[in-house]
């Protein structure tokens, strides 16, 4: 009976994960108003997907279901992924991703607290490697695509994948900022003509660069409500900037500038909301600055030489198989204790 | 072609150097075989493995002879070490051994004591103190429990009392959420 | 991490000023340091502030358990129905770390017996009760001149006191004090942070009685010899700060205000505070030259020597879920709920009570414990006060706690291997650093218990710690023993040997060998008639052995077990022995053939 300390100040987790979703709603208000509603769609499905894993995993597991569906850990992972892979994709892709995330990658490792892997990278990383062409086909910001589809057109391609009449592919998906730079790099293009594509805004891909800002707002806002702390996000976009500067002032005509990197593709979202998840993370103040900058170099390194346009799904798994060893070498000093 | 093999044959030397110093610098010094079984056993020399005391026990063990899961007093948190140990798979205790009880010490009822002496030579650890057709006494923080004493007593005046928890002996226990945490006292 | 000063500075010297302004002084106060972690919790000190400190009437009877320190039972001096007077010695300290009970009033003692303690295991324990005479009638009081006295006597004369530390910790007072005539401490911490919520009976002390506690400051400084002498005390009591600023006006005492962060008053992170000074882990503050005491441990110190009075009672607060939270001076012994009269009842939905403070107190096993040293704080409970805990969550290794964390200990990892039973890793991640201040658990969101698996943790390591000494001893004797037996073996085949090789060896072995059986059947002979005896003497006295009739059967069964594995072990031990017994089987045959020969030698020559 004895429970010393009787009282408590904490938020519940229900809480803390609840305010990450309401994190999320800037960025996806901005999303739905660039892109057009059928993200909502595919938010729709990925939550619905996330929940009845969740319940079903869990009555086979035969742990209560009510306590852990109302955590809300499943519905950011849903969103997470939801928001990470093209918007116009067909339905049974998210579908597809989401239920591997739940089942495979947090359910199967034993539910909240002991999964060792991000489930929403997971689930991405296994679309990516499964439906390559799918994964990069991305619709144009409704103010440059050449064709400007309605919600219900969106509604029937997320789920017949038919265009209206008339409409071919091409006019309504655009390469990505990210992709764009690579394939134009590779055809020998020079950075400032690469730059001046339509698809370039102020910092980042034309449109996606305020999705990215609202995805900074919100994580201002968990920062603030002490969900997260300044370590992870400082150490990957910090280490992001250094070594993005580091190459576009070696040679600025190869290497896009430090602000491309930091607005485009998933850096905002990663920093904030997808390195932050502290049970795939390191524990420790100075294992998250090591855990964050290595995330940071791979993603870059990813970016830049590898096969694939961004690079934080394999960069966040990659770390995420070092923590144990980020965790064990970082312990603080402990109080009275030499170093 | 070659190029790889070189690679692979470099990294092989490479790696084969850094395992050959690191089995030379962390080398374990450890103590022989028989002193390491021997400190995970409880020391009770109740002989129920069937070995006349813990030494015996655990130079059969290290010689192969016996198996880990005959200790008892040891319980099953003896066999766990002793598995570790050994490098073996866990076994659940042996139950021709007998089982796992309560700690416990002897005590000689001495309105009945004749003064045989004979408990005092069956002790393994000398706790019992007495003479010839003196009464004895047991001193209670060096009996191990063993229960050795018990058969040879021509009286039956030996009993085994269980430690009574105390708050001196008592131990926080594992932490449970309660079902109905608010009792009215 | 290196733990950064004077980052907290600016902030206190706006309170110091403040503080300097109502009192009037001018006092410079040098930087407080910062502490790793920590939480704020309400403080709700205000409710049982209201009120002076109080007296209580005389209860009905005292019981006053011989475990109110750490340390060795003391041991009883007093016999059942012996009239005692008020201060007299009950129980006297045995062995070194011990402290002396003395009867808190005059009165009979009516029973010597095991009775329920305010102790988390709610297991009864020893304790002497009392039922008082009303005439409250003091033993005469012997004052000592803690001023010029001898350092030695002074100290020494602390074991008759039983005065142990008063902030809850209970350590008798005299080891903290022994052998430190010479001064190897130069600087004394005086805590008076009562960072606790609920608790108020430092603050009130301070309030009402800051000139005998400086003059117990100065008792304890010069018992200890310290050059410095600093009070550290949270920002949150400024009317005991003003009391106490005051009183401290003329002498080389420094009062140091911390800011309110529990758990700033744990000795070790107090001495951090106000020093910048963290004492090793595996050293006690003396070591490097610091001690701390207690504001209620001085007072008693003083109390001691100015006037002889003992360790009788203590400022206890009473507050929670009661109708007049208050302050009362409170006889060491006084049944709980007596205390409970004098706030005028607990409410209606009290479900429980709590000794000492929500972060780190315990239950109390029942409503009929006596108040002891160690009840700084008597909180009634209820489930609105203090909501029933909620289920555990698994845990999401938010790291909250770690942050939280006053050793800059890894809460969540200590967590997990307490939960495994894997009590060597959590030894490796300083398990026994931990305070048990439950500012880990404070800010959990998953609710886990956090403290109390590292309760659980430290509770089996050290029972298995006592388990492998038992085990080293047991080895130790059972190998003496073997040695022994061995050397007896030898001895006898020696004596056997040399007995052999004399002259009428033959003869004389055959007597020997007569002899022998003799003494054996003589053995048997008295075993039997001693077991007639025996047989006789229960038959007469209606005495019968536990283990012959209550339990036969299984009894029986199990005694043939245990008959059967010894056989079989000495057969082994037999075959182990083998050697040895060959060989010295060997040299008595060889002795025998040889003592035949001379024999027949003689009888050929006779």
């Amino acid at each position: 009976m004895n429970r010393s300390p009787y009282i408590s100040n904490a938020p519940s987790v229900s809480n803390i994960m609840f305010k990450v979703l309401l994190a999320l709603i800037p960025g996806i208000v901005v999303y739905a108003w660039l892109f057009g509603g059928g993200i909502l769609i595919t938010l729709v499905i990925a939550t619905a997907t996330a929940l009845l894993t969740e319940a079903l995993m869990l009555r086979l597991r035969r742990r209560p279901v009510q306590p852990f569906l109302t955590d809300y850990s499943a519905i950011i992972t849903a969103w997470l992924l939801a928001l990470a892979i093209p918007p116009l994709a067909p339905w049974w892709l998210i579908v597809i991703g989401v239920a591997f995330a739940i089942i495979i990658a947090k359910q199967l490792y034993g539910g909240l607290g002991y999964n060792p892997f991000n489930p929403a990278m997971i689930g991405y990383a296994v679309l990516l490697i499964s439906f390559p062409l799918l994964m990069t086909k991305w619709p144009a910001a409704l103010s440059i695509a050449q064709t400007k589809l309605s919600f219900i057109e969106q509604f029937n391609f997320i789920f017949s994948h038919t265009l209206p009449a008339g409409v071919t592919m091409d006019a309504v998906t655009s390469a990505t900022p990210l992709d764009y730079l690579k394939t134009q790099l590779k055809l020998n293009q020079s950075m400032d003509s690469i730059q001046a594509a339509s698809l370039f805004g102020v910092v980042g891909g034309k449109g996606t660069e305020y999705i990215t800002l609202a995805y900074l707002a919100g994580g201002l806002f968990l920062w603030q409500q002490k969900i997260i702390t300044w370590h992870l996000p400082v150490a990957f976009l910090g280490t992001i900037a250094a070594i993005a500067s580091l190459f576009w002032l070696v040679d600025s005509s190869q290497f896009s500038s430090p602000l491309i990197h930091l607005f485009s593709g998933a850096s905002l979202l990663a920093a904030f909301f997808i390195i932050t998840d502290p049970v795939s993370g390191p524990t420790t103040p100075k294992g998250k600055l090591y855990f964050a900058a290595g995330i940071g170099v791979i993603t870059y390194l990813i970016r830049v030489y590898g096969g694939y346009p961004d690079g934080v799904a394999f960069a966040v798994i990659f770390m995420n198989i070092c923590v144990p060893l980020i965790d064990t070498y970082t312990q603080p000093r402990v109080f009275g204790h030499k170093e | 072609m070659l190029t790889a093999l070189y690679i692979m044959l470099g990294l092989a030397l490479v790696l084969g150097a850094v395992l050959g110093f690191a089995a030379l610098k962390f080398k374990v010094e450890g103590d022989p075989l028989i002193a390491r079984i021997d400190a995970i056993l409880p020391q009770t020399q109740c002989a129920q493995c069937g070995y006349p005391g813990c030494k015996p026990y655990a130079t059969a063990i290290a010689n192969g002879e016996a198996d880990i899961n005959q200790c008892p007093p040891g319980g099953d948190e003896g066999v766990h070490a002793l598995a570790d140990l050994m490098g073996m798979e866990y076994k659940p205790l042996n139950e021709e051994h007998g089982e796992t009880k309560p700690k416990a010490v002897a005590f000689i009822e001495e309105d009945v004591c004749i003064g045989c002496t004979l408990c005092i030579q069956a002790c393994p650890v000398d706790a019992i103190l007495g003479a010839a057709k003196h009464m004895h006494t047991i001193v209670a923080s060096e009996c191990t429990g063993c229960e050795l004493c018990i058969p040879p007593c021509p009286v039956d005046c030996i009993t085994m009392e269980p430690i009574e928890e105390t708050p001196e002996n008592w131990k926080w226990k594992y932490p449970a959420i309660p079902i109905k945490p608010v009792m009215k006292l | 991490m290196e733990v950064s000063s004077h980052t907290n500075q600016a902030g206190n010297e706006t309170i110091m000023n403040a503080i300097i302004d109502i009192s009037g002084l001018v006092k410079k106060s040098k930087a407080i340091f910062n502490l790793h972690g920590g939480v704020h919790p309400p403080g709700n000190k205000a409710q049982s502030t209201q009120l002076p400190i109080g007296e209580l009437p005389l209860p009905e009877k005292l019981v006053l358990p011989l475990r109110q320190h750490i340390g060795n039972i003391p041991k009883i001096t007093v016999s059942i129905n012996q009239h005692v007077l008020k201060g007299q010695l009950l129980a006297e300290a045995e062995g070194t770390v011990s402290a002396a009970i003395h009867a808190p009033t005059s009165g009979t003692i009516i029973a010597i017996e095991d009775a329920v303690i305010p102790h988390p295991s709610g297991l009864p324990d020893q304790c002497i009760t009392i039922k008082p005479d009303g005439k409250d009638t003091w033993i005469e009081r012997k004052t000592q001149d803690w001023r010029k006295g001898n350092l030695n006597d002074l100290v020494a004369s602390i074991r008759l006191s039983g005065i142990v530390g008063l902030g809850g910790a209970t350590f008798p007072t005299q080891i903290k004090l022994r052998g430190n005539g010479k001064s190897e401490v130069h600087t004394l911490v005086i805590n008076a942070a009562e960072c606790e919520p609920y608790i108020t009976c430092d603050d009130m002390l301070m309030r009402e009685r800051s000139e005998q506690l400086v003059l117990g400051i100065q008792v304890a400084q010069r018992l200890i010899g310290a050059q410095n002498v600093v009070v550290g005390v949270e920002d949150n009591k400024p009317e005991a700060i003003a009391a106490i600023q005051t009183a401290t006006a003329n002498t080389n005492i420094e009062v140091k205000v911390i800011p309110t962060l529990y758990p700033s008053g744990d000795a070790r992170r107090l001495v951090h505070l106000v020093l910048g000074q963290e004492v090793p882990h595996d050293k006690r503050s003396t070591q490097v030259g610091i001690q701390v005491f207690n504001v209620a441990t001085v007072l008693a110190l003083y109390r001691y020597f100015e006037f002889g009075e003992p360790s009788l009672s203590r400022i206890v607060s009473m507050t929670g879920n009661v109708n007049r939270p208050q302050n009362f001076e409170v006889l060491f012994g006084t049944p709980l709920m007596h205390l409970v009269k004098a706030v005028g009842d607990a409410k209606d939905d009290t479900s429980h009570y709590i000794m000492g403070g929500p972060m780190m107190g315990f239950d109390l096993p029942s409503e009929e414990v006596p108040i002891t040293k160690a009840a700084n704080c008597i909180i009634a409970a209820s489930p609105t006060l203090f909501e029933p805990a909620t289920p555990a969550m698994p845990c999401i290794r938010c790291a909250r706690c770690a942050d939280a964390c006053p050793v800059s200990l890894q809460p969540q990892e200590l967590y997990w291997f307490a939960k495994a039973d894997n009590f060597e890793k959590a030894q490796d991640y300083k398990l026994f650093d931990c305070i048990e201040c439950g500012a880990c658990s404070y800010v959990c969101p998953s609710a886990i218990p956090l403290v109390q698996y590292y309760r659980y943790a430290k509770s089996e390591v050290i029972a298995l710690d006592k388990a492998q000494e038992a085990a080293d001893i047991a080895r130790e004797r059972n190998d003496f023993r073997l040695a022994r037996l061995e050397r007896e073996k030898q001895e006898r085949a020696a004596k056997h040997a040399a007995r052999a090789q004399g002259a009428k060896a033959a003869q004389a072995a055959k007597a020997a060998g007569s002899q022998e059986g003799q003494t054996v059947t003589d053995k048997q002979a008295a075993i039997t008639a001693a077991i007639e005896r025996a047989k006789a003497q229960k038959a007469a006295d209606g005495a019968v052995p536990k283990n012959t009739t209550a339990t036969s059967t299984a009894t029986k069964a199990e005694i043939k077990t245990i008959d059967t594995r010894r056989a079989a072990a000495t057969k082994d031990a037999n075959k182990l022995t083998a050697d040895t017994d060959k060989q010295a089987k060997i040299q008595a045959a060889i002795a025998r053939a040889k003592a035949q020969k001379a024999a027949a030698l003689k009888a050929k020559k006779g």
